[in-house]
């Protein structure tokens, strides 16, 4: 059974259809692509798979569960977690604080209000838990050494490593990356691409990534789908893709 | 030594703040002693612990959770008619002045905890200037209400009306409590200084414990960045009404102190302009600074009384004092000069002067 299977997912926005007739199927394990050309829907797949849109019409499910129509908060919590195109972190947080956030709704780092106002003990276990957990985690990402920095003060590359950092301290199935490698020149993109393909061997995670690079998508995707005014162009295996000749014509250009 | 370096950066600056205050408690008790305090200053200092425990619960609001809120002296009024409701009423019963003023503590919190959660519950769905708009206005409605309300009490149990003191209907052995536009009268004046300062300790364990918390993190998580924070699982509204309902509980424990202070407790006095007045010291002891709102609210609260002797230039002083701290905390030539000048810098110095370079 694949994680994620989303079936004839659609939306509209009065009379614009932004999405049509979208499938998809990813399975455990896989690092799967999105591309297409600038607003052909693929950030709104995104809203639509993690909930920020409610689709208009078709089903989403993750690991056999429905999720379609739930919310974004609840999608979380069911396990897929996201990154953004335009970098939003905690940034009066510390990088420390900012992976914190993201283990928040961990079971065994769970506890009440009252117990952290009064200092109880299962306070200062759960948190020092949390610091051990969340530095394994930076360290994954080589951010270690600026864990008690304030986040906004992060070199643009590093902000776009915290984002992907947090977003699997929410212990997630599935990952979301939009974009991860804009912005970044080629020595940084090549370092984020292995760094990708090691959370996906580490962690054993699913990954679907948004990306305009090619050399990364060709890279590291193993398969592709290419969107185009919101209705899928082709997709299939990344080197098969690349090869269509439509694909190519709307979006890599001769 | 070793175990100060250990120590968490964020647990030393709370000590620090803590320290402050006893420091500055123990030496306003040593001066009280020695009789050097006049008896002007003496009256100022119950309300100073009002205005500081009102000003670190705001900060909650408007620093910590990025909400601003107008509405502050609202939730006080709560608390003050409450808790004063309450001593009034066991007067006879409870004659240990302290126990009963930690009851009506107790009672004025829980009720103004009520009313933030009530209020939070509709209004924070809107945000920014909407937000501050509708807190203003159930500021404003809370003190109107308080204004016309008659509460009695008689052998048979309490009457309320919102009418006139007649419409009671009370027993001729009843007694009036809450009297509308007059307010409550005769309330024990059971606030001193000390339970002031301890109030205060009390609060900035709350609010410091709170931020630096599981669910502090999460409230300040929403502050940065909203989106992002739904889309790692925190609940928003959740945390959002955690914050305002914490806040609005220690206002109303601020209230009780102050109406334990007062001969006699008016509606009128809860207006906006105690609102915007605490917000003037959020605003000028730092947004999300603690410490700032403790040292703003004493500043601001003792300077227009210190100026009395230069009468007519008084104000002009105090809006003088208001633009210089701004410029202070917020311009850029202020920034420096506070990064150049910094007890921090300048300790540090001596000390791990190796890290500097």
């Amino acid at each position: 059974m694949a994680l994620l299977e989303v079936k004839n997912l659609g939306i509209s926005f009065g009379g614009l259809r932004a999405v049509d007739d979208f499938n998809l199927k990813i399975e455990q394990g896989q690092l799967y692509g999105l591309i297409g050309p600038n607003g052909a829907g693929k950030t709104t797949v995104f809203n639509l798979l993690t909930g920020v849109y409610k689709p208009t019409d078709g089903k989403i499910y993750l690991d056999g569960e429905d999720i379609t129509g739930k919310s974004n908060i609840e999608i979380n919590k069911s396990g897929i977690a996201r990154t953004f195109q335009n970098i939003r972190l905690f940034s009066g947080l510390t990088v420390l604080d900012n992976v914190k956030v993201g283990l928040h709704n961990q079971k065994e780092y769970t506890y009440s209000a009252f117990t952290g106002i009064l200092r109880l003990p299962a306070y200062r276990r759960a948190e020092r838990e949390m610091d051990e957990r969340a530095l394994e985690i930076l360290k994954v990402f080589e951010l270690e050494k600026e864990a008690e920095h304030m986040a906004s003060n992060l070199p643009y590359g590093k902000q776009r490593k915290l984002e992907i950092a947090r977003a699997l301290a929410t212990n997630p199935k599935l990952l979301l990356l939009d974009e991860p490698a804009a912005g970044m020149n080629p020595n940084e993109t090549q370092e984020l691409m292995d760094t990708i393909s090691f959370v996906r061997d580490e962690f054993h995670m699913t990954i679907l990534l948004i990306e305009h690079d090619m050399k990364l998508v060709a890279g590291i995707c193993e398969r592709l789908t290419v969107l185009n005014f919101g209705q899928v162009l082709a997709n299939g295996d990344t080197s098969e893709v690349l090869k269509n000749p439509e694909v190519i014509t709307a979006y890599l250009g001769e | 030594m070793r175990k100060m370096k250990n120590m968490n950066k964020t647990t030393k600056e709370n000590l620090i703040t803590y320290g402050m205050v006893i420091v500055a408690y123990l030496m306003v008790e040593i001066l009280l002693k020695a009789g050097m305090i006049s008896s002007l200053l003496q009256g100022l200092l119950v309300p100073l612990c009002v205005y500081v425990v009102l000003a670190v619960s705001l900060n909650l609001v408007v620093g910590i959770s990025g909400e601003l809120s107008l509405g502050h002296a609202g939730f006080m009024c709560v608390g003050a008619f409450a808790g004063a409701f309450f001593s009034n009423c066991v007067k006879d019963l409870i004659t240990v002045g302290s126990v009963r003023i930690l009851l009506a503590l107790l009672v004025g919190a829980v009720a103004a905890a009520v009313f933030g959660l009530l209020i939070g519950i509709p209004v924070l769905r809107l945000r920014g200037d909407y937000l501050a708009i509708v807190t203003l206005a159930f500021g404003e409605i809370i003190k109107n209400v308080m204004n016309v309300f008659f509460i009695g009490i008689d052998g048979s149990g309490i009457h309320i009306s919102m009418k006139d003191k007649m419409s009671l209907g009370m027993a001729a052995d009843g007694k009036v409590i809450i009297n509308g536009p007059q307010g409550i009268t005769g309330t024990p004046k059971d606030s001193s200084f000390t339970i002031g300062v301890l109030l205060i300790l009390v609060t900035l364990f709350i609010v410091l414990n709170l931020i630096h918390s599981r669910d502090g993190r999460a409230i300040r998580a929403i502050r940065d960045n909203r989106i992002a924070a739904e889309s790692v699982g925190i609940n928003i509204t959740k945390y959002k009404l955690m914050a305002f309902s914490v806040s609005a509980s220690l206002a109303g424990a601020a209230g009780v102190l102050y109406s334990h202070n007062l001969a006699s407790l008016q509606a009128s006095k809860f207006g906006f302009n105690t609102s915007i007045l605490v917000l003037v010291f959020v605003v000028l002891g730092g947004i999300g600074n603690i410490r700032g709102s403790i040292i703003a609210a004493v500043v601001l609260t003792l300077l227009p009384e210190l100026l009395r002797a230069l009468n007519d230039y008084r104000m002009l002083i105090y809006a003088i004092v208001l633009i210089a701290m701004m410029l202070f905390t917020s311009s850029p030539a202020g920034k420096a000069f506070r990064e150049r000048f910094s007890l921090k810098r300048l300790l540090g110095r001596t000390k791990e002067g190796k890290e500097e370079q």
